[in-house]
This record gives structure tokens, sequence and C-alpha cells, in this order.
């Protein structure tokens, strides 16, 4: 599996985790599957986390956000292919609780880990639908100009 | 009356690739029957084995969690369009 992105906007995600830290951020990535299931990412969709009670190590989007990026992603002829968050002070490795909170089958969770306030790594997960249970799959980043 | 229901990308293998699928109904749980009804298996995706709409799946009416309105009973206009959105979260 693959996620291609423009530099600009993977720039712009790892920034947005620079910005919110020592807090996590987060945000949707709008774009378009080609027929081989493979996403490449069109814009980047800043959100806030509405997790206020613990925000240095958990996040969550407001559905009413997703709603309508959903509704605008459509309208556009996209779709929503991923989302992304930080992890300040900590490696750019999905938890078990991104794989517990996770339900967008086929998508990307894009994680950067975020030291002292700098965005150190980013990788990308692809959410699988096994048979029994879900699991995340490590997913390449192709980096566009 | 015929009403859109928006379907996300996760569950559009479960609903025969369709972004968008029209159903008849008067209300929103009216709708989400008929659209199982269509498409059987997107209920495991939407629904807990006792029949209640999963935690983790939020559906709105235009721009109104329909669990803040009337639930499974809110009443649908034709020119409604219903959204399912399943939560993002998680952290370290």
């Amino acid at each position: 599996m693959a996620l291609k992105i423009p530099a600009a906007l993977l720039d712009q995600l790892r920034r947005h985790g620079e910005q919110t830290y020592p807090y996590e951020c987060c945000g949707v990535l709008v774009g378009e599957f080609d027929s081989a299931g493979r996403k490449t990412v069109k814009a980047v969709v800043p959100c806030g986390n509405t997790r206020t009670d613990s925000p240095q190590n958990r996040y969550h989007i407001d559905p009413s956000e997703l709603v309508r990026i959903q509704r605008e992603a459509m309208l556009a002829g996209s779709d929503i292919a991923g989302f992304y968050h930080s992890h300040p002070d900590h490696p750019a490795q999905w938890s078990v609780t991104d794989l517990a909170e996770a339900h967008w089958t086929g998508c990307s969770y894009v994680i950067t880990s975020v030291e002292n306030g700098r965005a150190v790594l980013t990788n990308s997960f692809q959410l699988q639908d096994q048979v029994k249970d879900k699991d995340f799959e490590n997913e390449v980043i192709e980096v566009s100009n | 009356m015929p009403i859109k229901v928006l379907i996300p990308t996760p569950l559009r293998p479960y609903a025969g690739n369709q972004s968008i699928i029209e159903v008849n109904a008067q209300t929103v749980g009216e709708a989400l029957t008929a659209l199982v009804a269509q498409h059987p298996d997107l209920r495991r995706h939407l629904f807990s084995e006792d029949g209640k709409l999963s935690s983790f799946v939020n559906v709105y009416l235009n721009d109104e969690d329909i669990r803040y309105l009337s639930k499974d009973a809110t009443p649908v206009k034709e020119t409604d369009t219903i959204a399912i959105v399943p939560s993002v979260a998680g952290g370290r």
C-alpha cells in the first residue's frame, strides 16, 4: 500500500503537530483512491481536538466536522482518504488506543512524532479489515513535488 | 419518500461501492433499515449484536447528530441527506 502526498501538504500536517505541541493535533486527508486502493492526498484539513480532558495523549475529531469535510470532498469529486495526528514526545507508531478507535477501513492513519516541539518522523498505516479483527498495515509515504 | 444516504469510504465495499444510496423512508430509522435491507453486509458495520447503532457510528441528518434530534424516529424530508460517519479518535 502507498500514500502519495505532495511535499507541501506533508509539511503542513507536520507543522500542525508542532503548533499544537505538547498536545496532539488531528485532521483529515482528502484525496482520491485509484482502482488498486492507493491514495493520493489532494488537501489536508486541520481539525480541532475535542479531547480537552487529555489533549497531550488523546485526540478526537468532532463528527460534525467529518460530516462537513466528507460532504465538501464528495462535491469536489474527492473522498476522505485518511487522517493524521501527532504523538508529542512519543514514537510515530500506532498505539493500542489508535487501533481500538480506528474504524475507517482502507484509509490511511498518518502519525507524526513531535519531540520537544519539533516534528521528527512521520509514518502512515492503513487500517485493514481482517476476518475477525482489524489491524494496521505499514504503508509507504510517496512524497511528490 | 426517497432520501439520500451518504456512504463513507470504508463502508462502500459493503454497499456495492456506491457513495450515495437512495432509500424510501419517513424517518431516519426507516432509512437505515431500508439501507441494510438493500445491502445486508452493512449490518455488522453499523449495528451491534443487539441491533442498536454501534457507539462509534455517527448518523447525521444534514448537519445535526440524530442523537440530539429524535434518534431513529427523526422524520426526514425529500431534500434531506443522511450522512454516516464512523468516529475518528485515538492517541499515544
